[in-house]
């Protein structure tokens, strides 16, 4: 399907249908979240794993939700502008306190 | 290029509804681009919280412990509540933009329960916390944990607020077709709580603790 038939063309926004896949998507993915949180072989990789999939989960409900994917660039980056600013300044305050070490 | 000479991006119906409304410098609404830069600023906000979490994750010298209390399949349903939510949120905005009311006001609703019903699973796990020897003041867990949780919950809890208000002018009539902005900002703050529990289950419930 492309893009041009799961947009509205009154609201330039998805369908009604392509909301409810997007929803069944995201409830799909957190049961393989809970899923892999109990699967203990999957312990050593468990983390990243976890990271993938919330990165997704996130990222799905801001472009299709949120209509990142469809609105203005400037929306995007003001929201993107946001998460890089307070990933990299955590990541430095934690850092410095030895957190990942 | 307008008659004003104001460059106007193509970007769907919110765009195009403020400038019929009135000319922006930016050809956006001015409303969406200061709701989005909260949105922005906000993520400092839970961002700082979730690094103090993080910070003092296992440095508690007395229980309970996050293993101790943590009920993984009780907030798995609490997070697929409050994902569903979003569903019935934008469904709500796609009802109005279409000229829906009685739609609106069943999504709307509809987004209001499930909310209540996450605030409603997070005071039980609050409580059973409780019960369990851990508060605010116990250890760095639960002082991280609440701070963290409870912001949430508040924002969680602004938001229900502000869906019972737009159900409340849709029943006066109060909420035309022509203020579905007023929805879809209300939609942008609801998806934003729902993001950052995303975040937040992860991090907090599902990764272990060292």
């Amino acid at each position: 399907m492309t893009e041009a038939e799961v947009v509205t063309h009154e609201t330039g926004h998805p369908s009604e249908a392509q909301y409810v896949r997007v929803a069944l998507i995201l409830a799909g993915l957190t049961a393989v979240e809970v899923a892999v949180y109990y699967i203990s072989g999957l312990k050593k990789v468990l983390i990243p794993i976890l990271l993938v999939l919330a990165t997704t989960k996130f990222s799905m409900v801001a472009l299709w939700f949120m209509h990142l994917k469809f609105d203005s660039r400037m929306f995007r980056r003001l929201f993107v502008t946001g998460i890089v600013v307070a990933i990299i300044v955590y990541l430095i305050a934690l850092s410095s306190l030895h957190v990942f070490s | 290029m307008t008659a004003t000479g104001v460059v106007v991006e193509d970007t769907g119906h919110g765009a195009a509804e403020a400038h019929a409304a009135h000319v922006t410098s930016t050809g956006l609404s001015n409303v969406k681009i200061a709701m989005w830069a909260f949105l922005g600023s906000e993520c400092l906000l839970f961002g700082a919280l979730i690094s103090t979490y993080l910070l003092y994750r296992g440095k508690s010298m007395v229980g309970p412990y996050p293993k101790d209390v943590y009920d993984i399949p009780y907030t798995s349903v609490s997070s697929f509540v409050l994902l569903m939510s979003s569903l019935t949120m934008v469904l709500a905005l796609a009802a109005i933009q279409r000229g829906d009311h009685r739609r609106l006001r069943v999504w709307l609703l509809a987004t209001a329960l499930l909310g209540s019903t996450f605030i409603g699973g997070q005071a039980y796990e609050f409580t059973t916390f409780y019960r369990e020897g851990l508060s605010l003041h116990r250890n760095l867990f639960g002082s991280s944990f609440f701070v963290l949780t409870g912001f949430h919950g508040a924002h969680v809890t602004i938001g229900i607020l502000m869906l019972l208000s737009l159900f409340s002018l849709s029943l006066r009539g109060k909420l035309p077709t022509s203020k579905a902005e007023t929805v879809e900002l209300v939609g942008l703050y609801w998806h934003f709580v729902d993001v950052v529990w995303i975040v937040i289950f992860t991090l907090i419930y599902l990764v272990p603790s060292k």
